[in-house]
């Protein structure tokens, strides 16, 4: 139980105290998840949409490999970005591994899976619903791709934090594209499995806890920012 | 309806914001600085916590360290991803340079192994030679932690159970694990169930949780641990920052680094010691 107390008091003092270090890391690890859902939303969210939409060849497969994908690891995708992006790799010549870039990169292929898989579920009920209505109307598919998606806004806002939250809390992938270089690419969860492996226990918890507490702000947040996309 | 411009362009506003702060973050870092890959032990013994910032004043060039294991560390300037590399396993340091992917090699530093284990020492191990210590290790099938990571330690690990003229390969059971991972992950796995390890010392002596662990063989030339450093060859590697990494090298090898390594600390200790000026090293 020490260990716990000990962790509750940390983590209240670097909250207090806002320690530049922590707050560079707490910065990055935003900035870098953050990004990473919003291009995993941008590229996922039509794409999502589209396999609802459209009957195209392959279109099964495409859904069941979005759905497998949920399930993958980020060690792999890690591993994947890794070899893509080192010198001796085909992106080698952009000189990005071992950067935030690197890890953005890393964290949107994490999130795109889950953006498709979520989007496209919400879009296969409001389709059914008001597909046709819409193509009545007028609309090409494509255009009609706009009104569907404001009608599941709410669930389009899911999507978004259901990707941010795979983010945020991954280790596996940024550890191997980003190296856990301290002041440049050290993130939350990359501390704290450096910390953990100080024997730091109590301090890698404290950070465990800044996490928690983070992961709670967004998440109030959107719902705030979700009861003012619906209220009008 | 009317709100979901509004959304989209602070979306917009924010993803730029982001992109900005991120791409402005990567230019200002990348001026001036070389990729270090290097090992867990140095990392986690705090010396590069308290070495960088100096080498950054004295030198203007930052460090970027990645603490891999030497094993890893090496592979991975290999494959080109690192300018320098700041490891201990001299054979395998040899085989870098014989392939040419390092040109010289520099001795810059050592300390020595310490056989951890707990302190009411069921293999009766304290105090004797390291390879007697291992070979009654062995008789007991006293649980042991290797790192299995083929990073310096390990190497030095396995190299003392073949001088103990023990095949550990055959010899391994339930009793000898192989957690693949740091020399702090094999001290908490060691501390958690009462293990014994083989360590660096400076990574012991850095080390926060200890449970009843406790050094029970030390001192003995076995245990001798050596660190190198490594510019990658830009004829293997044209992204290689030679001049920077070259100064990086003199001046960690030079009397002002050599004294800043000696004058490296914890609770009045000494962590590393100097011998850029040993040939032999």
């Amino acid at each position: 139980m020490q260990d716990f107390t000990d962790a509750l008091y940390t983590a209240a003092a670097l909250i207090v105290h806002l320690d530049p270090e922590v707050r560079e890391i707490v910065t990055l690890s935003l900035g870098v998840s953050f990004t990473a859902s919003i291009c995993a939303f941008v590229i996922g969210a039509p794409f999502g949409a589209a396999l609802a939409m459209y009957r195209f060849w392959g279109q099964g497969a495409w859904i069941v490999i979005a759905n497998a994908l949920l399930g993958l690891p980020p060690v792999v995708v890690g591993l994947v970005v890794y070899l893509l992006l080192s010198r001796s790799g085909p992106l080698g010549s952009l000189g990005i591994l071992f950067t935030p870039t690197a890890m953005v990169i890393a964290q949107t292929a994490l999130g795109i899976p889950i953006v498709v898989a979520l989007v496209h579920r919400m879009t296969v009920d409001n389709w059914a619903t008001y597909g046709n209505a819409l193509l009545v109307d007028g609309a090409s598919r494509l255009r009609a791709m706009i009104p569907i998606m404001l009608i599941g806004r709410e669930a389009l806002l899911t999507a978004f934090l259901a990707a941010f939250g795979r983010a945020i809390a991954e280790v596996g992938a940024i550890i191997i594209v980003g190296g856990n270089i301290r002041g440049y690419t050290r993130t939350m969860t990359t501390a704290i499995a450096l910390e953990t492996s100080k024997g730091e226990l109590s301090f890698a918890l404290a950070l465990g806890i800044v996490l928690i507490i983070l992961s709670l702000a967004v998440s109030a947040l959107s719902l705030i920012f979700g009861r003012a996309l619906t209220a009008r | 309806m009317q709100r979901w411009p509004q959304f989209l362009r602070a979306s917009a506003i924010a993803t730029f914001v982001t992109a900005t702060a991120l791409l402005c973050g990567q230019a200002g870092a990348q001026e001036k600085s070389i990729v270090v890959a290097s090992t867990t032990s140095t990392q986690d013994s705090g010396l590069y916590d308290y070495l960088l910032p100096i080498v950054k004043e004295k030198t203007g060039i930052g460090v970027k360290v990645l603490a891999q294991g030497t094993g890893q560390a090496l592979d991975t300037a290999r494959r080109c991803d690192a300018d320098v590399v700041f490891v201990h396993a001299k054979s395998a340091e040899e085989k870098f340079l014989a392939e040419g992917y390092g040109i010289r090699r520099y001795p810059v530093m050592y300390n020595d192994f310490v056989l951890i284990g707990p302190k009411d020492n069921p293999a009766g191990v304290k105090g004797k030679d390291i390879l007697t210590a291992l070979q009654m290790i062995k008789a007991k099938a006293a649980p042991f932690i290797s790192r299995g990571d083929r990073s310096g330690t390990n190497i030095a690990e396995l190299a003392l159970w073949k001088n103990a003229g023990i095949d550990i390969g055959n010899a391994k059971g339930p009793w000898y694990k192989e957690i693949g991972q740091g020399m702090g992950a094999a001290l908490n796995t060691a501390s958690a169930s009462n293990s014994y390890v083989l360590s660096d010392r400076g990574t012991w002596l850095a080390f926060q949780n200890r449970g009843d662990l406790a050094i029970l063989v030390e001192g003995d030339k076995h245990l001798f641990n050596q660190y190198g450093v490594m510019l990658v060859n830009p004829a293997k590697c044209p992204s290689v920052k030679k001049d920077l990494g070259q100064q990086f090298i003199d001046w960690l090898t030079s009397p002002e680094g050599q004294k800043i390594i000696a004058d490296y600390k914890i609770n009045g200790r000494q962590l590393f010691y100097p011998n850029a000026n040993d040939p032999n090293a």
